[in-house]
């Protein structure tokens, strides 16, 4: 498992050959969240940021089949079409992989601690959270 | 009674600080009280605590319900709800 918080890009392919090593995982689903057209600062909880993703990525392995996960998560200043978050999920089939992978982002937009600040056309301006964002969150629950 | 309280994102940028050492007075033993101490405190902290605003809080890095209990030591932030991923 590897959680990273980090100004540095990522590679996911990288990323995603590292965790495929193992011979039983059958399966890899990943997520890579991008910037869209703005300019973004992103803050972020150092130490708490880190223990809030791998709570998120210990209830996934307690909900299906993990294997190995990388999560990867950039702070600081970023652009358009930079990459900003990558979630990457082993296991033996696609299913725990594709569930798990959404789950961990699902949960993420809600409980980690990190803040968007945009750079728009009126000055900067921090970005709201949404209320779908807790629903998607929501729905995993019970 | 000490405590650490941080501050984040819209938070720390409307108080103009990111960190802070309260001495707790009689009393404030939960999140939601420690907010009302803070909000009358006035000026900047009446208007970053205000009734209206939106706000999230951690004890000790963990993110927790207004009825959280806050003890000597802890480690206490408020931010606006989260916008990563």
């Amino acid at each position: 498992m590897k959680v990273s918080v980090q100004t540095a890009d990522f590679d996911a392919g990288i990323e995603i050959r590292t965790i495929s090593k193992n011979s039983a995982i059958g399966a890899v689903a990943s997520f890579i969240g991008l910037v869209r057209d703005v300019e973004m600062t992103l803050e972020h909880y150092p130490g708490m940021t880190e223990r809030a993703i791998g709570r998120i990525v210990e209830e996934a392995q307690g909900r299906w089949q993990v294997m190995d996960c990388t999560v990867i998560h950039r702070y600081g200043a970023l652009r358009p079409n930079d990459q900003i978050v990558l979630v990457a999920v082993a296991s033996a089939h696609r299913g725990d992989a594709f569930e798990a992978c959404e789950f961990i982002m699902d949960y993420l937009k809600t409980r980690a601690p990190f803040w968007k600040k945009e750079q728009g056309a009126e000055g900067p301006r921090w970005v709201e959270a949404k209320s779908s964002d807790d629903q998607a969150a929501e729905r995993w629950k019970g | 009674m000490k405590v650490r309280v941080l501050y984040f994102a819209s938070v720390r940028e409307k108080l103009g600080k990111d960190l802070e050492e309260i001495e707790l007075p009689a009393g404030v033993s939960t999140v939601a009280a420690l907010r009302s101490h803070l909000r009358a405190r006035g000026g900047l902290y009446e208007n970053a605590f205000s009734e209206k605003s939106l706000l999230r809080a951690a004890v000790n890095q963990d993110m927790v319900q207004p009825s959280a209990a806050v003890k000597a030591g802890d480690e206490i932030a408020f931010f606006p709800p989260v916008t990563g991923g």
